[in-house]
């Protein structure tokens, strides 16, 4: 991706604006910690992150950042429901086993849940495929058989889920990486935006 | 182990020759049994300076056979053995003694020169024996603030142990929250289950009933009940071991390829589990092995809070790291994941790391490389963090010890917040 905004990762960025301060959350698949030491320092946001990769174990460590290992995949059984006020997931929905179950289960653990992907309905994926190729872009930069992403989704696929599951979307935003196209990104967001953020929340509490 | 550029010639990351004290506590302590001891005895090591600010002092808790011999040598090299922590605890390793000051200590009621049933009981001038009262791991912890008051320290750094240590640990940061800013807790457990008691009630079994055990009284005696402690000793280090590391190491061959048709040694597996146990009878107590297994059964700080640990937590400040080993079966991840989610309940700090690892429980004590860099980082904010004072001094008069805890006295915990 293009920009970083004071180091930080645009999505996450923006994230740490829709928190409200003071808050509990949990970071599924929360990397090097970048996103709750940020929220830590701006926010007074207490919480814990969950991580499966020594590397990243070590960097949380390294940062102060209350790490905790386990796999998403093996869902939140360790965390009651409605124990924390956001369940985030950045950019890894598209990682797990089942990505509608994970989403369950964010929504079941969190007051509200905020997920983040990449939208496989970009014109830059769709015109790789358009000429018979997987997408090689700056938001899926990784080769066909070396990914991890084993179910990427589009916006609007993503949207058909939440109303399958009666999730309700608080807020949306969608972000293209390397134009200002945001008022056309309104007009046709599932051909512009690269990536998407949502905050949801389940049905008996919307 | 590498180089030995350092006088003397240990390895350049040792802290070298070590000499145990004992530290003699002139003050009272009520155990949880109800006796009172009117004063007690510790043998400790330190390795590394206390700093100025006395901000940088890490205790030390041992499991079940552990003692004050934590890193260093007795002797100079060669042939000796080094602490039983001296992977972890030197100049450079993941305790570093350049930053920290590192006191080790054995437990009272151990049998390595700290009070205990092979010292002698005041009243009558013999060794303590059966008479010794069984401790617990509260009455440890509160042993061991009387010793840092001793000592000086009015807060540690971070107070490690692995294990029944572990245990130690986590009573430490529900005790005493204003005097320990790190707990980290290693293959523990929040408490026995029905099968952890049940290998304990055999090993007991093994040395109550040996005919040379004497009651308890076998000093007199001029023997000791190897016999039980051998097989109680054998049985630990069953528990110690995962079935694929025994597998890998011993196998199921016979020694000499062919049955001979007695109860010789005749698998590896065998002379390994006769000579670990007979090399633990020549170093180890009897009565201190019961009590040490009693202890480990009676551990639950969960008891005193509605058997919540989460409300035990909510008196906890430290901020606590839990690890544990993917091969340990004993007190298997499971458990240490227990622990993490009642402290998540009570909104403390933590940070839990699953350690990949063939050997089983026994792989606290090993320096696997992912292991000690979770340490090693973790410790190294520690490290920053004690260079800056912050600790107030004791107010005129104030209570350093927290008196026994009555039993339902403490549900409300709202107070140590």
């Amino acid at each position: 991706m293009s920009g970083y905004t004071n180091g930080l990762r645009p999505d996450l960025a923006l994230i740490t604006e829709w928190i409200e301060p003071g808050s509990r959350i949990l970071d599924l698949g929360c990397g090097d910690g970048a996103l709750l030491a940020h929220l830590a320092k701006t926010r007074n946001v207490r919480g814990y992150g969950l991580e499966i990769d020594p590397d990243n174990i070590a960097r949380c460590l390294q940062a102060g950042v209350n790490v905790i290992e386990a796999d998403v995949d093996d869902g939140l059984k360790d965390f009651r429901d409605g124990s924390f006020d956001y369940v985030v997931m950045t950019q890894a929905l598209q990682a797990t086993q089942r990505p509608d179950r994970v989403v369950s289960e964010i929504l079941r653990v969190g007051r509200t849940g905020i997920v983040t992907f990449p939208n496989f309905g970009h014109w830059r994926v769709r015109l790789a495929l358009a000429l018979g190729r997987m997408p090689a872009t700056p938001a899926l930069p990784d080769t066909w058989y070396g990914t991890a992403n084993i179910h990427l989704c589009t916006v609007a696929d993503f949207e058909d889920l939440c109303r399958e599951r009666g999730w309700s979307v608080r807020r949306r935003s969608l972000m293209g990486t390397d134009l200002d196209l945001s008022p056309f990104s309104r007009l046709m967001p599932n051909l512009l935006s690269e990536v998407a953020l949502y905050m949801l929340e389940a049905p008996d509490r919307a | 182990m590498p180089n030995t550029g350092v006088p003397g010639g240990f390895p350049a990351d040792s802290v070298g020759l070590v000499t145990p004290r004992n530290v003699a506590i002139e003050r009272p302590l009520t155990l949880d049994c109800g006796k009172t001891l009117p004063r007690f005895e510790l043998m400790v090591e330190t390795y590394g300076e206390l700093n100025a600010a006395r901000s940088n002092a890490i205790l030390i808790c041992h499991a079940l056979s552990g003692d004050h011999h934590a890193a260093g040598y007795h002797a100079p090299p060669p042939g000796q053995k080094p602490g039983w922590w001296d992977s972890c605890i030197g100049p450079g390793k993941p305790i570093d003694t350049n930053r920290f000051h590192v006191i080790a200590l054995n437990n009272l009621g151990g049998c390595r020169g700290s009070t205990g049933p092979n010292t002698a009981n005041p009243d009558t001038g013999k060794p303590w024996g059966p008479d010794f009262p069984i401790v617990t791991v509260r009455d440890w912890v509160r042993s061991q603030a009387l010793l840092a008051d001793a000592l000086g320290v009015r807060q540690w750094a971070a107070v490690i142990g692995g294990s029944l240590g572990g245990f130690q640990v986590m009573q430490w940061a529900i005790d005493f929250p204003g005097r320990i800013r790190h707990a980290i807790v290693i293959a523990a457990a929040p408490k026995l289950s029905a099968q952890n008691i049940a290998f304990n009630e055999i090993a007991r079994q093994a040395i109550l009933s040996d005919p040379e055990f004497h009651a308890g009284h076998f000093y007199a005696h001029g023997v000791v009940p190897s016999r039980g402690l051998k097989l109680a000793r054998m049985l630990g280090h069953i528990t110690y071991l995962s079935d694929a590391a025994m597998r890998e190491k011993f196998g199921s061959m016979l020694k000499s390829g062919v049955m001979s048709f007695n109860y010789d040694v005749e698998f590896e597996v065998e002379s390994y589990l006769r000579y670990q146990g007979q090399s633990f009878v020549d170093r180890f107590d009897a009565n201190t092995y019961l009590l040490m297994t009693k202890a480990l059964d009676y551990f639950d700080p969960a008891r005193d809070f509605g058997d919540s640990l989460a409300d035990a937590f909510r008196r906890a400040t430290a901020k606590f790291l839990v690890v544990a080993f993917s091969s340990d079966w004993r007190f298997a991840p499971a458990r240490s994941r227990e622990i993490v989610r009642a402290l998540v309940e009570a909104g403390r700090d933590v940070s839990y790391a699953l350690i990949d690892s063939q050997l089983g429980h026994d792989d606290f004590l090993m320096p696997l490389p992912e292991y000690n860099r979770v340490l090693r980082t973790y410790l190294g904010r520690v490290g920053t963090e004690s260079e800056i004072p912050p600790i107030p001094p004791f107010a005129k008069g104030e209570e350093r010890v927290l008196p026994p805890l009555q039993k339902g006295a403490a549900r409300s915990a709202g107070g140590f917040e």
